[in-house]
């Protein structure tokens, strides 16, 4: 078997608190802290969680938008050579950013207003080296029909476009380069349901047609049941669940998990919504509760859960859960109709 | 023998409201005649994608239209004693207007952050309202604000009132929003996508609050989301919105269960759900919402409509037709009924 295309070991990044007059660290948001898993090659993998789990930090780390503080970031090249982006200075990492790229939630925030779709979705050509504007325009052409916009959209501005076409406008300067893995934080969550489904079914289809590998951050879990094919839960800068989509969907193992299905208001006015309702919000990363980082919330917890932390363990193959009673219980999603 | 059911008088009376802001560019019909009842003690879900109109018709409820937007017909009746009001009549600034909104009809907006003034703690702003409305003296508007925070599910509620509302989570801010909008004890009160902008568990903390205030108030809400599983959860009865225009109202389960309009049931089908398949591809509606200024003539939906009965939908707009006394759909596929040429 290939080795997979991403595979993140033990990734930490813990941001620094700086206090008074001479900045001096008082203590570190650990924003992602240890976290590992793997992308096979045209998989989508869904990393979901309330906000402030540390989604977009893990995002971040792997488009080396920031230096992670430890671990590695192994990515196999298209000669099947694996290369650790973790520790590479801006100058080494430079020939592998048209390899990752990324969709942002905010399309607008990603776009230049200031200039026409030819320029912001060229522009990551002309970066690559791709000089001769012809060349470019025939380019962006293509990649406007890729994402279901008309080439003639190419000398306008963004402002001229609904929130769907900018979400696809987004899309396409993320494929300019021809990646192979995109990384989406929250690409869909701005948008209206009928929207949504027009751009996930746009993703689907890119996905199948480029040979993709998606790493798909969402806090709207029937958008990953929808997209992914493994998702991974991420609690307090931790993975607190991994598994492939219908098992978790299935049977959650983490009761964090099972409480974010059950936030899902269903609907069908005959489903009741569900009464245990998580309460409270997610700790601070920078002072995390002991043992379990879920028990101060969590309905099961017991004594062993205020002292012992969790590992992450296999409960069935493939399946992780960072729980002790992983094993045991029977959790329900509330969503059955 | 059952008892014959007494027909309360509603609360609130929508009818034939039509907005418009008039531009450099042209006109923007945001409203184009809506008419909905809302009856005392009911939740009624006001659904549509963005830009069909769901804010600007609250705003005219509250008489919160300004220029260039301005209310072109249609009445709002709303009942105070024996006698309905016409809203529409009333000036926006005056004393009656104003004494109706806050102490009567409440807002909770879809910018919690915008409501709150910056430089003034949160307290210190519900305070002042209910010392406004009330005529109730500090101290007791403090307690009554206390208890408010309490009630709200807001722990500390001593020490928090008196923090600034940039100092809250989105949560705990949201919930301070909805102890202003309950602070005089609404007969009706207004949430425009309270919980939009926030996380679904957050979101599942907020809407069983509301169930639970309104059940204790019995007070009437009007829930504007763009999100059916809020809907499903939430309202009694239901209106969808497409472009400024109603498509269909009903009780929830029969939008639910047996919906008419072919944007509904489009709507419906396009929500992605827990229950679905992995990797499979969503039904859609087809094309894009128009802009506000080329609206299309005939039904607003026909150039996405999958039932298009041909020239009539093109050509006619499908007026809003009663199918019973709290159901009614605007379609020709149910109903020959159109709007005057
Ligand atoms: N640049 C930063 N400096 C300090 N703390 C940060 C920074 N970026 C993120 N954080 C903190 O890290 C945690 C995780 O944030 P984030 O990765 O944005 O979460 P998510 O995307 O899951 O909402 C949060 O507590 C956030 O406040
Ligand atoms: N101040 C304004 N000036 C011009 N157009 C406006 C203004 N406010 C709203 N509109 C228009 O009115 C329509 C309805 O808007 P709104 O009620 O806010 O929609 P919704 O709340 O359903 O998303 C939109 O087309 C919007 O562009
Ligand atoms: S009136 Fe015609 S176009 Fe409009 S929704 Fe009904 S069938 Fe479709
Ligand atoms: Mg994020
Ligand atoms: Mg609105």
């Amino acid at each position: 078997m290939t080795a997979p295309l991403l595979d993140v070991r033990g990734l930490k990044k813990h941001f620094p608190i700086a206090k008074g007059l001479f900045h001096r660290v008082t203590g570190h948001v650990r924003a992602v802290d240890d976290v590992s898993f793997t992308v096979q090659e045209g998989e989508a993998l869904g990393l979901v969680g309330e906000s402030g789990c540390g989604k977009t930090t893990t995002a971040r780390c792997i488009l080396r938008a920031i230096d992670p503080t430890e671990g590695s970031i192994l990515y196999r090249m298209r000669d099947d050579s694996v290369v650790d982006l973790a520790p590479m200075s801006v100058g080494e990492l430079g020939p592998l950013r048209k390899e990752i790229q990324m969709i942002f939630q905010d399309p607008f925030g990603s776009l230049n207003p200031r200039m026409t779709l030819f320029d912001n979705v060229g522009e990551p050509l002309l970066v690559n080296g791709m000089r001769r504007r012809r060349e470019r325009m025939d380019r962006v052409a293509e990649l406007l029909r890729l994402v279901g916009l008309r080439p003639e959209f190419m000398h306008r501005f963004p402002h001229a476009f609904s929130g769907g076409q900018r979400q696809r406008i987004g899309i396409a300067r993320a494929l300019a380069t021809g990646p192979r893995l995109v990384v989406a934080d929250e690409p869909v969550s701005a948008l209206d349901v009928s929207v949504q489904a027009q751009v996930l079914n746009l993703l689907l289809e890119l996905q199948s047609r480029l040979r993709l590998t998606f790493l798909f951050v969402a806090h709207d879990l029937s958008v990953v049941r929808h997209i992914c094919d493994r998702v991974a839960v991420m609690y307090v800068g931790q993975l607190v669940e991994l598994a492939p989509t219908d098992a978790v969907f299935r049977r959650p193992r983490h009761p964090y998990t099972a409480a974010l299905m059950r936030a899902v208001p269903v609907p069908d006015p005959r489903v009741p919504g569900s009464d245990a309702i998580l309460k409270g919000e997610v700790p601070s990363p920078a002072s995390p509760p002991s043992g379990c980082y879920f028990h101060p919330r969590c309905m099961f917890a017991e004594e062993r859960c205020r002292q012992d932390a969790p590992l992450l363990q296999e409960v069935t193959p493939g399946h992780f859960a960072r729980c002790h009673f992983a094993g045991e219980l029977q959790l329900g999603t509330g969503q059955a109709a | 023998m059952p008892p014959i059911p007494t027909v309360t008088d509603p609360l609130l009376r929508v009818r034939d409201l039509r907005v418009s802001f008039r531009l450099d560019e042209g006109t923007v019909r945001a409203v184009d005649g809506v008419s909905f009842d809302v009856f005392p003690g009911q939740v009624v879900g006001i659904v549509g994608e963005s830009g069909c109109g769901k804010s600007v018709t609250m705003r005219a409820v509250l008489q919160l239209i300004d220029p260039p937007g301005r209310i072109t017909g249609g009445e709002i009746l709303y009942r105070r004693g024996a006698t309905p009001i016409d809203l529409t009549r009333l000036s926006p600034r005056g004393r009656l207007m104003r004494d109706l909104r806050g102490a009567e009809i409440a807002l909770i907006p879809q910018e919690p952050m915008a409501a709150f003034s910056p430089v003034h703690t949160v307290g210190a702003q519900i305070i002042e309202a209910i010392m406004l409305h009330e005529r109730v003296g500090r101290d007791e508007a403090r307690a009554r604000t206390v208890e408010l925070f309490r009630d709200v599910g807001i722990s500390m509620a001593e020490s928090r009132i008196d923090a600034y509302s940039w100092q809250l989570s989105g949560g705990l801010r949201q919930r301070a929003m909805i102890a202003m909008a309950l602070s005089c004890k609404p007969r009706l009160l207004i949430a425009d996508e309270p919980t939009t902008a926030i996380d679904v568990t957050t979101q599942a903390q907020i809407l069983a609050l509301l169930r639970e205030l309104q059940r204790k108030y019995d007070t009437a809400i009007i829930f504007i989301t763009h999100d059916l599983g809020v809907i499903a959860q939430m309202a009694n009865y239901v209106v969808v919105m497409y472009l400024g225009r109603i498509m269909e109202e009903g009780p929830v389960d029969e939008i639910f269960h047996a919906p008419l309009h072919p944007y509904t049931r489009a709507l419906l089908r396009s929500i992605p759900s827990l229950n679905s398949e992995t990797r499979t591809v969503l039904p859609v509606i087809a094309g894009a919402l128009p802009h506000p200024f080329n609206r299309p003539p005939g039904c607003p939906f026909h150039p996405r409509c999958g039932d298009i009965l041909g020239d009539r939908c093109a050509t006619a707009v499908p007026a809003l037709h009663a199918l019973g006394p709290r159901r009614a759909v605007s379609c020709f596929l149910h109903s020959e009924l159109a709007e005057p040429a």
